[in-house]
């Protein structure tokens, strides 16, 4: 009988050891994962965070040597009040919103007809003209700002956030058009095929099956639009000088920083307030964010 | 309702491939047409052309008695169901079937009172508010019929629309369709590979190869009385056998096998084979032609032995394959038959079901 019983529970401790080991090897994979991303998290962090505890530091505590530069002692929101009843720093606000609301609507528009007839429409040269399209974005912003003074000097639009406006979407467009044709590429066929057969015309497969199936990477897109237009430092700086067209990002710099002077505490208060609009959009729609990335990826 | 017509319909694609080479077909008002054939043979095409969502090379489509070559297919009163289903995913299945009538303009009390008839029809109603997602692969194509016979229209086409499902839910859904068609008899044009859709639903069968039509008829008829080789082989599971014969006279018009045996035509064939005494041709059998021997076989009946390679037992029949004269042969027997592989089983062959194919133009003489 032990005999027996020990043939029987030979095997098990086996069976367990093998488990056992994928499980372990579960528990070492996750735990590398866990470490490599924790270096990155603390990488992209720290800016954030110093930003934020700075923010919170009244001008003496920031100048002062002693204490730990990482904590407040004693925090404030004298900077955020200064910067909120500040006018100028309103008007900054405005213009970053109205220009991002601009950009955001102009480039989803042209970025969805565009994606729209290249993803369906299925005529020659449809193919280049996708990559083309693709191939614009490649070229560095930095390096088309001097020809594009040129251009927009004629237009009569320099020192004017219209510029801005007709501007940006050259950046937001080939990308956002991008994502978008991966993702109606993503859409069967047959679906716009049924909608043509129950009587729809194709701006009717545009607007009542296309567009509501592609929200995700709709979503995905004007998160981008809105990244291109609210974080846009060059093109402000290169074509909008006086104050009351300046936008937040050049409006921060020429306000707070006075020669060789740096009013530290107001210009991370206010970075802390120009960061949180896509902080909260990214928050909400993250997950759209990367369906609409990884739309076509796969198939099915 | 309306009848279809194609006129020397080609449909060529860039680097002349020909998809569709110059076919013919009348399909009468309220007919249930089925197109098959092996894939690539051309029937979606066909299909597709008729929907609109192809352009024709050449020839005309005619829709009750109106050519709509140039007609888009919204304007073709055709409704059409796909493989995939094709619902509007953000959509409820009211709203899926009710779309093409909005689109219409249709008045929303008419809307909802055809929505409502349809789906009683197709027993969806509690489904109308669900979205596709939820819906099981049956019910999405439940849904997606009921899409195509809420609008009422001319024709309904069906493209391979059971072929994503399970084979339980097929042989159902199939007798759906049939049940829908016999209650809508509009007229229907359905694709499928599966030649026993094909048998089952069809009014009439279309049989298409290399993008002709190689055979119209009745199910019974294309089974008995199959034109081509292809559609021999085509219509019928397990495909008929075909075995390379000679016709000779040796006291009387018989066939004669490679090994030298010589089965008898039957008298009443005489005169029809006679023209290719002397020549090679096929001789095609179907498997339940081959069975095993009975105490008294009926006049025609050849016998002959056969070594048994594999066995199949399928329940209601038993599939016993074997070499005759080197070619692989199926034949359909009597479940109660014993016999193992290895074995030598007496086999009867039924000579007034036989076929015979000249090789030359493929076609059964």
């Amino acid at each position: 009988m032990s005999g027996a019983t020990a043939a029987a529970g030979g095997p098990v401790p086996r069976k367990k050891s093998k488990v056992g080991s994928l499980e372990r090897q579960q528990r070492i994979s996750i735990r590398s994962s866990y470490a490599a991303l924790s270096i990155f998290v603390v990488i992209f962090l720290v800016p954030p965070f110093y930003m934020v505890m700075t923010a919170l530091k009244s001008s003496a505590e920031i100048s002062a040597q002693q204490g730990n530069p990482w904590i407040v002692q004693s925090p404030t929101m004298e900077n955020f009040i200064q910067l909120a009843t500040d006018a100028s720093f309103q008007r900054y606000f405005i213009n970053s919103v109205w220009v991002t609301a601009m950009v955001v609507i102009i480039s989803m528009a042209i970025a969805i007809l565009a994606a729209f007839s290249l993803s369906r429409m299925g005529f020659k040269g449809a193919q280049v003209l996708s990559t083309g399209v693709f191939l614009t974005y490649l070229v560095p912003p930095s390096l088309l700002f001097i020809p594009l003074f040129q251009i927009v000097g004629t237009l009569g639009l320099i020192n004017n956030t219209w510029v801005l406006v007709l501007l940006f979407p050259t950046l937001a467009v080939p990308f956002c058009t991008w994502i978008m044709i991966g993702y109606f590429n993503s859409i069967p066929k047959e679906l716009d095929e049924a909608a043509l057969i129950d009587g729809a015309t194709y701006p009717q497969i545009l607007v009542k099956i296309f567009i509501p199936v592609a929200l995700p990477g709709i979503i995905a897109a004007t998160i981008f639009a809105f990244t291109v237009a609210w974080g846009g430092f060059l093109y402000p700086l290169a074509y909008l000088y006086s104050a009351d067209q300046a936008t937040l990002t050049v409006g921060i710099v020429r306000e707070l920083i006075k020669g060789d002077v740096f009013a530290w505490g107001m210009i991370m208060a206010a970075c802390v307030m120009a960061a949180a609009p896509p902080i909260i959009v990214y928050t909400f729609l993250m997950d759209y964010y990367v369906a609409g990335l990884t739309a076509g990826a796969t198939k099915g | 309702m309306a009848n279809v017509s194609i006129r020397k319909v080609v449909k060529s694609y860039e680097g002349d491939v020909q998809a569709v080479k110059g076919i013919d077909l009348e399909i009468e008002d309220h007919e249930f047409v089925v197109l098959v054939g092996p894939s690539g043979c051309g029937k979606s095409t066909t299909l597709r052309m008729i929907a609109g969502l192809e352009e024709i090379t050449a020839g005309e489509i005619w829709i009750g008695g109106d050519v709509v070559n140039d007609v888009p297919p919204r304007d073709r009163d055709i409704a059409m169901v796909f493989q995939n289903y094709a619902l509007y995913p953000h959509m409820s299945v009211f709203d899926n079937m009710a779309f093409g009538l909005k689109l219409r303009k249709f008045p929303k009390d008419e809307i909802k009172r055809l929505v409502d008839d349809a789906a009683k029809m197709l027993d969806i109603q509690m489904l109308l508010d669900r979205k596709p997602k939820a819906l099981s692969g049956g019910q999405r194509q439940r849904v997606a019929m009921g899409r195509a016979i809420v609008r009422n229209p001319k024709v309904f086409l069906f493209d391979e629309p059971l072929s994503n499902l399970d084979a339980k839910l097929r042989v159902q859904m199939r007798t759906e369709i049939k049940k829908v068609h016999q209650l809508v008899p509009t007229t229907t044009v359905y694709v499928t590979h599966d030649q026993i859709e094909a048998m089952t639903l069809a009014d009439r069968v279309v049989v298409m190869n290399h993008g002709v039509i190689e055979q119209v008829g009745a199910p019974q008829e294309l089974y008995h009385n199959p034109q081509t080789r292809f559609v021999a082989g085509f219509i019928g599971s397990p495909a008929m056998n075909f075995l390379p014969v000679q016709v000779v006279d040796d006291s009387g018009l018989k066939v004669q096998l490679a090994d030298g045996t010589k089965m008898a035509i039957p008298p009443e064939r005489v005169d029809r084979y006679g023209p290719y005494k002397g020549k090679k041709m096929t001789l095609g059998i179907r498997p339940e032609h081959m069975t095993e021997t009975h105490e008294s076989e009926k006049p025609g009946v050849q016998l002959m032995n056969a070594k048994v390679d594999v066995v199949e037992p399928m329940g209601m029949e038993t599939l016993v394959h074997h070499f005759v004269d080197g070619v692989a042969v199926c034949s359909r027997v009597d479940p109660n038959t014993k016999c193992r592989p290895g074995e030598i089983l007496p086999l009867a062959i039924d000579m007034n079901n036989m076929h015979l194919v000249e090789d030359s133009s493929s076609r059964v003489v």
